[in-house]
């Protein structure tokens, strides 16, 4: 152990070794805290898409872009029916309701989408609701009025009508001020305290109508949303447990077997290592990515079963002939002839013996092994295996690119898991160069 | 030690060499060779997940000539039962084309020894741009864009992070040295990564150079403007690949020299006073040379696989991009073929490599028959 200490007390001497643990550190600890932030279950059910991102905007920016580049981009917000005041007058077999939703618009953007949620619960006939709405310079546009069914979406957005009246988007044309609005001209904001009031009437004593207008921004949390209207931040911070998970495991899964078949070959010598041999050579012939691609294609694009075939075909892997030159001359050692005096087995001595002498020496290749593993799922994620469940950061890039997101200027889908895989491939590549030169007696002199 | 010159002549010493050389080299031709059909037997079973492909395919050639009668209007007026029929019987004229009928093994074997003899048969569902079914056509159709774009980074690399590491190795601790030492771990990331930021920054922020693809469309006329549009398509890839090795290169050489420059017949050489470059090319690249030439023709067969995820990124019409569509397509020859060669030249550079080290290093030259 003391030899340990003595390392890593070296190791501190390296700037790029402690900015390397530094940043594992911050990995390992944000990897830690994804799991209690978003449990896995929710993080996998979230990710799934679908009606729990409704009221997200789709395609939003970070909110903290905004803030870099000055401007004043609009962030999405809802207006509830449940905590607006509303008026009532009853009459025979029913009730009128009128509720006003107000809300002040101080953006400099226009929205990205305009849409209301109702839910109804009714027993007679359905209610019929009209929206009518308000600006602050007092213009007023009926939305239009429809029977609502138990729980319908009046898309504001894709009004026809309304879009063919204001000559431009109903989200865009709705904020403009009137002046602006004239074809030809750039719409401008119009800032204020709009309304949409909601006239409802309802059927039956026991109806009600609850309705959410949803005004959608144009950013949205620190990492934006994607053309699912999903908060990139769940896959953002389950990709790093994920990504750990993946590059430890394929790491450790790869070494030790390499490791312990090298040595076991060095041992028992004869036709076992020449067996060895050739199966290393055969392996070499085997393609891994075409290999995992095909799998990817035909079979299963699980990440677990990814991993399992990643550890098998390197098993007989290029590293092999690397541990055997390492190997062989230990074999020898006076304290292995030790061992076999007072009886030890033939595994044990491998086991005990030899493996743990070479260890030190393979602590940095298997450290700078992590991040190229990490990279292997994002790539099989980016051809488009990647895992159908798991939040990961290939799959983020996977579907920028499907999106072509670099052309439509979503830079922000990119750059956020672009910028995380590469602080990983940083963090261990830079702890694993480091050590290369404090575990490496023979790079330890120059 | 003292060698004192052993009594025979030249022509003796060459015989006696040979004769212990060839046998070797026989060996290991054999040798490689069954490793090259072992290797190729496996893909094969994986290329069809061990016949498993064969029910997707039998149901995917089911649909396919079921839709094709059924649309078809010369069949319109036709009674169910006889379209059926003629349905069925395109189905198993399809089935014995791909040869479906027959058990899997046996197809195995049939693919394995024509994928020995290399001939590479034909695609199943691919073809190349002037309409050849031929694998080899598809594949040598693809090779010239491969070549050249891996071919130029990789030869550049190469030679420029030797070029690099000798001058390092002679100056080591200098701001470049350690600038190269800061930055060889930013090679953890593949090329297609960076080609994602180049993409970004060169086709999108500032608009200079094509995003993606091998010439602009439609491809100008005249010799000159045609090339003139390939380098401009092939910038970005080549940097993405240059800058994701160059770095880790430059270091691995550079350390590789160190260690064989810090060598006592190295400072010995220093000692008598040498000059600096004679000691680089006689005492340090010398010994240094096997493990030179075996990481550039390892290089060199590299090249044949391609890059499928850079290709992919940079739309570059190269072997990877085939081979990543033909297992989309399930097209096991295509498959295959691709598998074949690549195992090929690998054996022979493998084969190569062991008698150009019996050559360049006597050590394994007297060794030769006895390891």
């Amino acid at each position: 152990m003391t030899s340990f200490s003595r390392a890593f007390a070296e190791l501190r001497r390296y700037p790029s070794a402690v900015a390397g643990l530094l940043l594992i550190a911050l990995l390992l600890l944000a990897g830690l805290f994804a799991p209690l932030f978003i449990p896995y279950g929710e993080a996998l059910a979230k990710w799934r898409g679908g009606d729990a991102w409704r009221m997200y905007p789709v395609n939003a920016a970070p909110a903290w872009t905004d803030w870099l580049a000055g401007n004043n981009n609009p962030r999405t917000q809802i207006l509830s029916t449940r905590d607006a005041p509303r008026t009532q007058a009853h009459f025979a077999g029913g009730r009128q309701e009128h509720i006003a939703l107000h809300f002040d618009y101080e953006a400099d953007g226009f929205p990205s989408e305009l849409n209301v949620f109702l839910q109804t619960d009714h027993s007679a006939r359905a209610p019929f609701v009209r929206l009518t709405w308000l600006t602050p310079s007092g213009e007023r546009f009926l939305l239009g009025g429809q029977r609502v069914s138990a729980a319908d979406r009046i898309s504001i957005s894709q009004h026809q009508l309304l879009s063919q009246r204001l000559g431009q988007a109903p989200h865009v044309g709705l904020f403009a001020q009137p002046a602006s609005r004239n074809p030809g001209a750039t719409p401008v904001v119009q800032k204020g305290r709009y309304t949409l009031a909601i006239d409802a009437i309802l059927f039956g004593d026991e109806a009600t109508l609850e309705a959410d207008l949803v005004v959608y921004g144009r950013v949205h949390g620190i990492a934006g949303t994607d053309h699912q209207r999903r908060d990139l931040l769940v896959a953002l911070l389950w990709g790093i447990p994920i990504a750990l998970a993946f590059g430890l495991l394929a790491a450790v899964g790869t070494t030790l077997t390499t490791l312990f078949i090298a040595a076991a070959g060095v041992w028992y010598g004869g036709w076992r290592d020449a067996l060895i041999q050739r199966l290393t050579e055969i392996n070499m012939i085997l393609p891994l990515l075409p290999i995992l691609v095909m799998i990817g294609a035909l079979y299963s694009t699980s990440i677990w079963l990814m991993l399992g075939v990643v550890v098998l075909l390197s098993i007989f892997g290029g590293g092999i002939k690397m541990y055997r030159a390492m190997l062989l001359p230990i074999k020898q050692a006076p304290y292995i002839e030790a061992a076999r005096a007072y009886g030890a087995g033939g595994f044990r001595i491998v086991i005990r013996y030899m493996i743990p002498r070479v260890l030190p020496v393979l602590i940095p290749t298997f450290v700078t092994l992590i991040p190229t593993f990490v990279f292997l799922e994002a790539s099989l994620a980016v051809l488009g295996l990647g895992d159908p469940v798991l939040p990961t950061w290939g799959k983020i890039l996977n579907d920028a690119q499907t999106q072509s997101a670099l052309y439509n200027g979503y830079y922000y889908w990119v750059l956020a898991p672009a910028v995380l895989l590469m602080l990983t491939g940083l963090g261990f590549a830079m702890l694993g160069f480091a050590m290369d030169r404090v575990f490496n007696p023979r790079l330890r002199s120059l | 030690m003292k060698n004192t010159p052993r009594p025979i002549s030249k022509a003796t010493a060459i015989r006696q060499n040979l004769s212990r050389f060839l046998p070797f080299a026989l060996l290991r031709l054999l040798g490689l060779f069954v490793t090259v059909v072992i290797g190729v037997y496996l893909t094969i079973l994986i290329a069809n997940m061990g016949g498993k492909v064969d029910e997707l395919r039998l149901l995917q050639i089911r649909t396919t000539v079921g839709e094709q009668v059924r649309a078809d209007p010369a069949f319109f007026d036709m009674p169910v039962a006889e379209r059926d029929d003629i349905i069925e019987s395109r189905v198993t004229l399809e089935v014995k084309r791909r040869r479906l009928d027959q058990p899997f093994v046996a197809r195995s074997i049939d693919y394995l020894l024509a994928a020995v003899r290399l001939d590479l048969g034909r695609s199943e569902e691919m073809h190349s741009d002037s309409g050849a079914r031929e694998v080899s056509a598809i594949i040598l159709e693809r090779l010239p864009a491969t070549l050249l774009l891996f071919g130029t980074a990789n030869l550049a690399v190469f030679f420029s992070a030797i070029f690099f590491a000798l001058r390092l190795s002679r100056r080591y601790g200098s701001w470049m040295d350690r600038a190269v030492i800061a930055l060889a771990p930013t090679s953890a990331a593949p090329a297609w990564f960076f080609g994602i930021f180049l993409i970004l920054v060169f086709a999108f922020l500032t608009p200079i150079l094509p995003a993606g693809g091998m010439v602009h469309v439609p491809p100008p006329e005249g010799r000159v403007a045609w090339g003139l549009s390939v380098a401009q398509h092939m910038v970005l890839p080549l940097a993405a690949m240059f800058f994701s090795s160059i770095f880790i290169s430059i270091y691995s050489w550079r350390t590789f020299f160190l260690i064989h420059s810090s060598e006592d017949y190295v400072e010995m050489a220093r000692a008598k006073g040498l000059p600096g470059r004679l000691i680089e090319q006689r005492y340090v690249l010398r010994p240094a040379l096997s493990p030179i030439i075996t990481s550039f023709a390892l290089m060199l067969i590299g090249l044949w696989s391609g890059a499928i995820i850079l290709e992919q990124v940079f739309n570059w019409p190269g072997l990877g991009s085939l081979l990543f569509r033909a297992i989309g397509h399930r097209d096991t020859p295509m498959i295959i073929g691709s598998v074949v060669i690549f195992a090929y030249l690998l054996a022979i550079t493998v084969f190569l490599l062991d008698i150009l080290y019996a050559i360049l290093d006597p050590r394994v030259r007297i060794q030769g028959g006895r390891s």
